[in-house]
């Protein structure tokens, strides 16, 4: 595969439909696993990181889930590219931004990618659209079982798996949720649910798209602790929270919707009327945009749009996916422009 | 708004850090912001946890970890104290004291109950008989391997096991 046809399609995992999808915009579950015998990727010679990129690019043949799968070595990438791959979340921008020795093995649909090299010589990652960590656990569990059939990897009965950062010893397993609390927000509740969160020792970050512009409403729930319980007990652990998130903003949206309706109905509808008209817009007044118009769509306010479409601009709006689709680089005022008309296009807006 | 890191370029990305239940906002350009989060992704207060863990520890220890290394990658002790990464699996036997305290800081528990990597599943007993199928580290070198680490991470009982195994395929 190309990397220019990642362009004609997005990822499985942005359907937008799943268990909680209203609220739940994505699960995501990342293993660490390392060569038992190579030294980490941060020391390992330049031989080294070949050497581990050819062992993966020979044994992803035989790993379910991958048929198909390509493997992208970073190097032969230019900037804008590596730019891409982390804007569609296939990889960390850590990864993009020191390619030397790097790999990034994609699956067809975008469900599974392996960072090769990155701060451990594996991180597989499996994306699942909704509140679906349990199946991602599976899918990532059974590719690391083949994997495991052909790589000794570094672990210790005691410790687990050995990574090259302690704080990821153990399962080296970090589960994470993409949760959409716009109501949350708005009732001023939010800061109560993530100080409630951390006191569990799970992080929550208010930040979305990394490396890209960021907007309050979305919040990235994840594991902190990954030695001394299961995966699925982590897994577990993370569903009961998520599941408690889920009924305050539902609680929440539903108090709005009793308590404000107009004002709600109004605040969302110019929102989704900005969207189709404007002809300069930034991400970061877009996804503030695409947030109120996620919650028409979820309140039945909102009838001409779902959230496949708007999950879909969430990717393609960011600037190396602008100036991919465009071919050739963009300054900033021209990304403003073009994320603008993408908008209205597929939002079925009026090009005047 | 101007970046509060730098203090040059406009803010456009607006964080909530949570440390110790004390939430604070940020508001960062772009470029700090990607260094921020990948310092959150990697180091979730690492650093206070590794520089809390040489306070406690004693004068006369302190010299003794300077001199601390591991035997296979060469990291120095000092320099994973300094940049919070392990060099190598063997760093984990090499520094295997120090790291213990550390992980159950980290994680509440130093004792790991999730899943065992495929090969090492031949530890669950196997009919000696059946040696024709064995799995491939199944073998008595790969026990041999495996005994090497449990030894090297002073797991006794483990290795009392492995030796056993050893000795069971080598008679039979
Ligand atoms: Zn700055
Ligand atoms: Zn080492």
């Amino acid at each position: 595969m190309k990397i220019e046809e990642l362009l004609t399609h997005t990822g499985e995992w942005l359907r937008g439909e799943g268990p909680s999808a209203n609220i739940v915009m994505s699960s995501r579950i990342r293993l660490a696993r390392n060569l038992a015998k190579t030294p980490f990727p941060s020391r390992s010679t330049k031989k080294d990181l070949e050497t581990t990129l050819n062992i993966v690019e020979k044994i992803m043949v035989k790993v379910p889930f991958l048929k198909g799968a390509t493997l992208f070595r970073m190097n032969e990438l230019d900037q804008v590219d590596r730019q891409m791959l982390v804007e569609r979340h296939l990889m960390s921008h850590e990864h993009a931004s020191n390619p030397d020795g790097k790999g990034l093995l994609v699956s067809t649909e975008e469900i599974v990618s392996i960072m090769v090299n990155e701060e451990d010589h594996l991180r597989i990652q499996v994306m699942r659209s909704g509140l679906n960590l349990t199946e991602g656990w599976d899918i990532i569990n059974t590719i690391d079982d083949t994997i495991s059939k052909e790589i000794d990897f570094a672990y210790l009965e005691n410790w687990g798996y050995l990574t090259s950062c302690p704080t990821n010893t153990g399962t080296a397993m970090r589960g994470s949720v993409m949760m959409h609390l716009p109501a949350l927000v708005m009732t001023k509740q939010i800061n109560k649910v993530l100080a409630a969160i951390s006191k569990l020792s799970f992080a929550c970050r208010g930040f979305y798209g990394e490396g890209t512009q960021a907007s309050g409403n979305f919040y990235q729930i994840s594991n902190q602790v990954s030695l001394g319980h299961s995966e699925l007990d982590i897994i577990q652990n993370i569903n009961g929270l998520i599941r408690q998130v889920i009924e305050q903003e539902e609680q929440a949206r539903q108090a709005l919707l009793v308590q404000n309706r107009p004002m709600l109905e109004d605040k969302i509808c110019r929102c989704w009327g900005l969207l189709r008209t404007a002809r300069i817009i930034s991400s970061q007044e877009a996804i503030e945009l695409f947030s109120m118009v996620r919650l028409g769509i979820d309140t039945g306010i909102l009838k001409d749009v779902n959230h496949k479409a708007l999950n879909e601009l969430f990717i393609v709006i960011q600037p190396a996916h602008l100036q991919k689709i465009e071919a050739k680089k963009l300054n900033s005022f021209e990304r403003d422009t073009k994320r603008a008309s993408l908008i209205r296009q597929k939002l079925g807006g009026k090009d005047v | 708004m101007q970046c509060d890191i730098c203090g040059k370029k406009k803010a456009t990305v607006h964080l909530t850090e949570i440390v110790d239940e004390q939430m604070s906002e940020m508001h960062l350009c772009e470029e700090c912001a990607r260094q921020k989060s990948s310092q959150m992704e990697q180091q979730f207060g690492l650093a206070d946890l590794l520089a809390g863990l040489s306070q406690t520890t004693p004068m006369v220890k302190e010299s003794k970890e300077g001199m601390l290394k591991c035997s296979d990658c060469g990291l120095n002790y000092e320099d994973f104290r300094k940049f919070g990464r392990l060099g190598c699996s063997q760093c984990y036997v090499s520094f295997k004291e120090n790291l213990s305290g550390l992980l159950r800081k980290i994680h509440g528990s130093s004792h790991h109950l999730g899943k065992t990597p495929y090969a090492l599943k031949a530890e669950n007993p196997v009919p000696v008989s059946s040696s024709a199928a064995l799995l491939p580290s199944e073998n008595v070198e790969g026990l041999k391997k495996q005994l090497q680490i449990a030894i090297a991470a002073e797991d006794f009982e483990k290795a009392a096991m492995l030796r056993d195994k050893i000795k069971g395929l080598e008679n039979g």
